[in-house]
């Protein structure tokens, strides 16, 4: 679904190499978790894969289904099936949810040549959706994000998530800001979606996301490199002893 | 009266291009002393403080310059609302276009046909609300208005008006000067809705007076657009009674040169006035919204809501004040001016201004410029939406707190569709 091969990203503004050479392949149908320190370069893979500005790819490559994204515009890889859920969804003061959602569905589909959703359709999918995450009627109503607590920003992410019907899902930090129930209540969310055509990247500081969306990998990121592989029980050693040990032992 | 030295001259040149209408006694005397306030205040020139933003040149100047028609076929604005259209062509009433002038709560007339009257209460509101809205500041193209307005509207608001009245303003001779002076006037109790629309001609000077008695509502929509190289100085002064209401929303997009100016008197407690704006300009584009807002009775509410997309080298002024008098307590005063300007080109210049007398009131005011956010624009691209529809998407959020303004859903919707339009055109 997802290759990633040595890939390395040099943020613009400070001219600094992020990303120094990553490779992550990701098939369809399983969750990958990356976990690292602070800085270790995480944020800036979920960016430089959804095409924000600011980053320069030095050497390497990215491909969506054999596809080259890193040449795409971000409205392009959207469409070719990319989700970035945010770890700061940002508020868009004055367009409603419903609109903002269903603008967007239509523009991919439009871009994908099929035919755009009608607004009948579109409320009785999208109903169906919010009611699992407990997104109540006002939320769709509301401008996007505006006045949203931290929880109900994550549970829009991924209500935009089930709408798009990605192929690839990014996850970064979800888990930033959410109590115990609404991690669950997100965790609950993405778990609905998970099946053999999609893949999962999620990107996490703690292991309890992991509790609740089990990965079938785990990847300990460090200094812009992938630096561990391995299954669950790589998050938990991590919970347990910190990253000083693993970093030490592969110095 | 501001007492400010002007060249006789070139008040005079505009003065002998125009001739002053005859009528009845009332409306005669009426107009010879707005042509006394004219020479007295002198029309503004480039060193006015209160045209410091907006060259008066044009619209001084003895002749109106030429402005090519956009298209004399385009759609009619408002088209989907059950109203009552009255149709001026260059600045003169046309009957064969306008329906029939009756209709239930309301009271229409030509102000040629007023004028003629020896009795009429327009007499008392003719040039009235003109006067006092030339202190402290002199606007002396609204006096040459009451002076030399040839045509207009006099409409007498004596219940709930059964639908909209629709000013519609139709522009057929390229050098066409029109002069234009409505007045309403609305019973205690009364409600109205007054929609205008149309480039009426080359050069355009409107001037409306409307005063609102206890209890009655005004609520007015407008939009200017279209025939670009259009110039147009418009007035609306308005007193409010007790517990009324005067809400005013424009849409401007396109012209050359556009000057909307509103004075309000809140004179009666408990009486609420907002109003609010949004233009669009691409290139020789320049607006300017003066607002000039007196407090003069207790727990009155006003709502100055203005914004402006402006984009390659298109100019945007907002002049907004509050005056708060002593005694005015518990004044709940908001004034926003905010441009989103879509490249380094365009400028926008405010001058927001408060003067507060009494010492139990809430005014705030703020001004900004930005450009586009990022971020969002960001967002938006990431869930698929591309570059072009996802900038017009937050170019509407960005006018949506003046578009709200506008309280029927039906006319809010059909304005929004008319900027969404606007800006998907420029994309190309």
């Amino acid at each position: 679904m997802l290759e990633i091969n040595n890939l390395h990203v040099d943020l613009e503004e400070e001219d600094k190499t992020i990303l120094k050479g990553v490779n992550l392949s990701i098939a369809g149908g399983s969750v990958h978790a990356i976990m690292g320190p602070n800085g270790s370069g995480k944020s800036t893979l979920s960016y430089v894969l959804s095409g924000k500005d600011g980053y320069t790819v030095t050497k390497g490559s990215a491909t969506l289904e054999g596809a080259d994204i890193l040449d795409m515009e971000p409205e392009e890889r959207a469409s070719a099936g990319l989700f970035l859920a945010f770890q700061y969804p940002v508020e868009i003061p004055g367009v409603g949810n419903m609109t903002f959602l269903r603008t967007a569905v239509n523009a991919q589909r439009k871009a994908r040549g099929e035919e755009e959703m009608s607004a009948a359709d579109f409320l009785k999918v999208i109903r169906a959706k919010a009611k699992d995450l407990k997104i109540d009627a006002d939320m769709l109503k509301r401008p996007v994000n505006v006045g949203f607590s931290g929880g109900e920003k994550k549970r829009n992410e991924i209500l935009q998530m089930a709408m798009l019907e990605p192929k690839m899902c990014i996850l970064d930090e979800t888990d930033s800001g959410l109590d115990v129930d609404a991690m669950k209540l997100v965790s609950d969310g993405v778990n609905a979606l998970r099946d053999a055509g999609r893949g999962f990247l999620v990107i996490t500081h703690y292991q309890r996301l992991l509790d609740h969306i089990k990965p079938d990998f785990v990847h300990i990121m460090a200094d812009g490199r992938i630096v561990k592989s391995g299954g669950p029980e790589l998050a938990l050693e991590v919970e347990k002893n910190g990253y000083a040990d693993i970093l030490t032992e592969v110095a | 009266m501001a007492a400010v030295q002007k060249k006789p001259e070139v008040t005079e040149a505009r003065l002998g291009a125009v001739s002053i209408p005859t009528g009845g006694a009332w409306a005669s005397a009426a107009r010879a002393d707005a042509l006394a306030r004219v020479r007295a205040m002198g029309l503004p020139d480039r060193r006015d403080e209160y045209w410091k933003f907006t060259r008066p040149d044009t619209l001084v100047q003895a002749e109106a310059p030429r402005a090519a028609l956009f298209d004399p076929n385009e759609a009619p604005m408002f088209d989907g609302v059950d109203r009552l259209r009255i149709v001026f062509v260059d600045g003169v009433f046309d009957a064969a276009q306008s329906d029939d002038l009756s209709l239930e709560g309301v009271s229409i007339e030509r102000l040629s046909d007023a004028a003629e009257a020896d009795i009429h209460w327009a007499k008392d509101l003719y040039g009235v609300l003109e006067t006092r809205g030339q202190d402290p500041v002199a606007r002396s193209l609204a006096a040459l208005n009451t002076a030399a307005a040839t045509d207009g509207i006099v409409i007498h608001v004596t219940g709930k008006a059964a639908k909209p009245i629709h000013l519609r303003y139709l522009h057929a001779d390229e050098t066409s000067d029109a002069i234009l002076h409505h007045l309403v006037k609305l019973e205690p109790g009364a409600d109205v809705t007054i929609l205008e629309s149309g480039p009426a001609a080359a050069r355009f000077n409107k001037c409306m007076e409307i005063d609102i008695a206890d209890g009655a509502a005004f609520h007015h929509v407008r939009t200017q657009g279209r025939d670009h190289k259009r110039r147009a100085v418009t007035h609306m002064f308005t007193r409010l009674g007790n517990e009324s209401a005067f809400k005013s929303f424009t849409m401007t997009a396109n012209g050359v040169l556009t000057r909307n100016e509103c004075i309000i008197e809140l004179t009666g407690d408990d009486a609420k006035a907002h109003v609010s704006g949004a233009a669009m300009g691409d290139g020789d584009f320049h607006h300017d919204d003066t607002v000039f807002i007196t407090h003069d009775a207790e727990r009155c509410e006003s709502r100055q809501v203005f914004k402006k997309v402006l984009r390659n080298g298109a100019t945007g002024v907002f002049q907004g004040k509050i005056l708060v008098k002593a005694g005015a307590q518990k004044t709940d005063g908001y004034q926003i001016s905010q441009s989103l300007l879509l490249d380094g080109d365009s400028q926008f210049l405010a001058k927001p201004e408060l003067e507060i007398y009494a010492d139990d009131v809430i005014c705030s005011h703020g001004s900004t410029s930005g450009a586009i956010d990022e971020e969002a624009l960001f967002y938006l691209r990431a869930r698929g939406v591309p570059e072009g529809p996802a900038t017009d998407l937050l170019t509407l959020s960005f006018l949506a707190e003046a578009v709200d303004e506008i309280e029927d859903d039906g006319l809010r919707e059909e304005v929004t569709g008319l900027l969404a339009g606007w800006l998907e055109r420029r994309r190309g």
